[in-house]
């Protein structure tokens, strides 16, 4: 399980900016960044090394971030390691709410779920043989 | 033959002395039987019985919407239940609206008022009257049915909704005069448009009465353009009758009181003081010969003036100018009224948001778009696109059931809406930006 920051933007211009600004100046550093956007607002998903420090500093520069709970799986970075893993899931009966993948080093990738129930996820992927990341 | 139009040319001393004994019956009848103002005159020292002149009536204190409100449903109901024919009652949720009840009196003299309308659209049996204003407890359907039928139209009662049904109607049936909100009647005629029907030649429309709304100058002449007709502008209210209170006549040049059934007067709305012709102030009115519900020196909170001067047309009964905005925050959207404090009622049920809020009034084609812009609570879970959805259409649902009128929700950024020093601002109305 990580810890994801989510943050509500309204479609304005500079809200982004200012989001990785406030990131930035808080020594904040990102793994992932991705935008869920609608007509009306963005919700933005970022994987950094420190949650609770960018909830602050985002927070205290007029952004409203909640840390959000999200399971991180590590897959093999090659074709079929995504589907391999939903496959898994799919066995299961585990319905995923929204899902986006980011690759590291070492010739590994990492999957972030968000689910109804994390520990009941990450428990049943670690039984299926998944290792979890445990980036923050 | 004495005609129900004559009326209409009366000399106005005439006029004032039918208003002076009606105004002096009013305010007995008022005293005598419904306990509210009993006690009102009482407490202010006012003797109902000493009124000789229409100069006297400002003695008399002033009846307000809350007045009204507070004696919900029947307390300010001038004569028994065996009298009532008809009730009718403003927009709002229980416990804020107010209620108006009619005998068979009431509902002649309505009707009667309506129709001035269609008389000074010279129009009469000849004409077909196309009714999309809301027939129930809105004043609107009703009050132009009576009018319609009162002068001898052939009256159709559409109802609001199902525009191409109306459009079908129209063109099949030859309405010649329309009755419904200014803007419906905008969007009437672009849909007539885009389904290749050309208004001016495919209907045979001559006169609209449109009120329930504020419309700009611009709006109107909009709408003649499209239905080749013209537009005359018709104003009420629930309280003290409904649609005919005072209506346009084809000079369009102010609005013809009914000064037979309603004595009016412009008062400061800060002072009270009353104020000479021409000046602009809140309207205030005294019926003159209501039944059921009578009412004495009340506070319309609408802002406008008697216009000066003789009408070219030729009738002698005053005219107010068209409105020109209200003493409080009291919004007109697609003719229903509507109160902040009634979404505020709203959203207090739902802890996910916070108390901040913005309501935004915009024009789409030519219907009102009223968009609540809403903050979430610190402890509501964003994360998800289908909360917020879900948040947002249950508010929606919750809004519609209460005020009777869609209003779009959006969940905007926190602390995204403007806090002010003062007063907030709550409502931005953008209606008038595209006309």
């Amino acid at each position: 399980m990580i810890e994801q920051v989510t943050v509500f933007l309204e479609n304005e211009k500079g809200r982004l900016s200012a989001l990785t600004r406030a990131l930035a100046n808080a020594g904040v550093n990102m793994q992932a960044l991705t935008i869920a956007e609608t007509s009306d607002y963005g919700l933005v998903r970022i994987v950094c090394d420190k949650p609770a420090q960018a909830v602050e500093a985002l927070e205290a520069a007029g952004l409203r971030a909640i840390v959000t709970k999200v399971v991180a799986v590590v897959v093999p970075n090659r074709p079929g390691g995504l589907a391999d893993l939903l496959e898994t899931l799919d066995a299961l009966g585990l319905n995923i709410e929204y899902g986006y993948c980011f690759s590291v080093a070492d010739g590994e990738a990492i999957d972030v779920l968000k689910v109804t129930d994390v520990d009941a996820v990450s428990q049943a992927l670690e039984k299926a043989g998944y290792r979890l990341a445990n980036i923050n | 033959m004495k005609k129900p139009q004559d009326i209409l040319t009366a000399p106005h001393e005439e006029l004032e002395a039918i208003q002076l004994e009606g105004v002096k019956k009013t305010i007995i009848n008022c005293y005598e039987n419904v306990p509210f103002y009993h006690d009102l005159y009482d407490d202010a020292g006012f003797d109902p019985y000493a009124v000789e002149s229409l100069a006297d009536l400002a003695n008399a204190p002033f009846t307000t919407k809350q007045d009204l409100r507070d004696n919900y449903p029947f307390k300010m109901f001038a004569v028994p239940n065996e009298d009532i024919r008809e009730i009718h009652m403003s927009s709002g949720t229980t416990g804020i609206a107010t209620v108006g009840g009619y005998t068979e009196h009431d509902l002649d003299i309505w009707g009667d008022c309506f129709a001035r309308g269609v008389w000074y659209a010279d129009g009469g049996p000849k004409d077909i009257m196309h009714v999309c204003y809301g027939y129930g407890l809105f004043t609107g359907g009703l009050g132009a049915h009576y009018g319609g039928v009162k002068a001898g139209c052939t009256t159709i009662p559409m109802s609001a909704g199902n525009t191409e049904r109306q459009i079908r109607v129209m063109r099949e049936m030859g309405s010649t005069i329309l009755c419904c909100t200014p803007s419906y009647a905008m969007h009437l005629a672009d849909t007539a448009i885009a389904m290749g029907i050309d208004p001016k030649k495919d209907f045979k429309l001559r006169a609209g009465i449109h009120g329930a709304e504020a419309f700009s100058d611009n709006f109107r002449r909009d709408l003649e353009k499209k239905l080749g007709y013209k537009v005359l502008d018709v104003y009420g209210l629930t309280e003290t009758m409904g649609p005919g209170v005072a209506i346009e006549c084809m000079e369009q040049n102010g609005l013809h009181l009914a000064e037979d059934h309603f004595y009016a007067e412009i008062i400061d709305p800060k002072t009270g003081e009353i104020l000479p012709d021409g000046e602009w102030g809140e309207l205030v009115i005294t019926t003159v010969d209501r039944e059921a519900t009578p009412v004495v020196r009340y506070r319309t909170r609408d802002i406008t003036r008697i216009l000066p001067g003789e009408c070219a047309c030729g009738r002698t009964h005053r005219r107010i100018d068209r409105l020109h905005g209200r003493t409080d925050d009291m919004l007109i959207i697609r003719g229903v009224n509507v109160f902040p404090s009634q979404i505020e009622d709203v959203m207090k049920t739902f802890d996910q948001v916070s108390s901040w809020y913005q309501i935004e009034l915009t024009r789409k084609g030519h219907l009102d778009v009223v968009t609540l812009n809403l903050e979430p609570n610190p402890d509501f879970d964003f994360d998800e696109v289908r909360a917020i959805e879900q948040l947002q259409r249950d508010i929606q649902a919750r809004l519609k059931s209460a005020l009777s009128v869609g209003i779009r929700v959006r969940i905007v950024e926190p602390r995204s809406i403007p806090r002010s020093e003062g007063k907030a601002v709550r409502v931005i109305d953008k209606r008038g930006d595209d006309q």
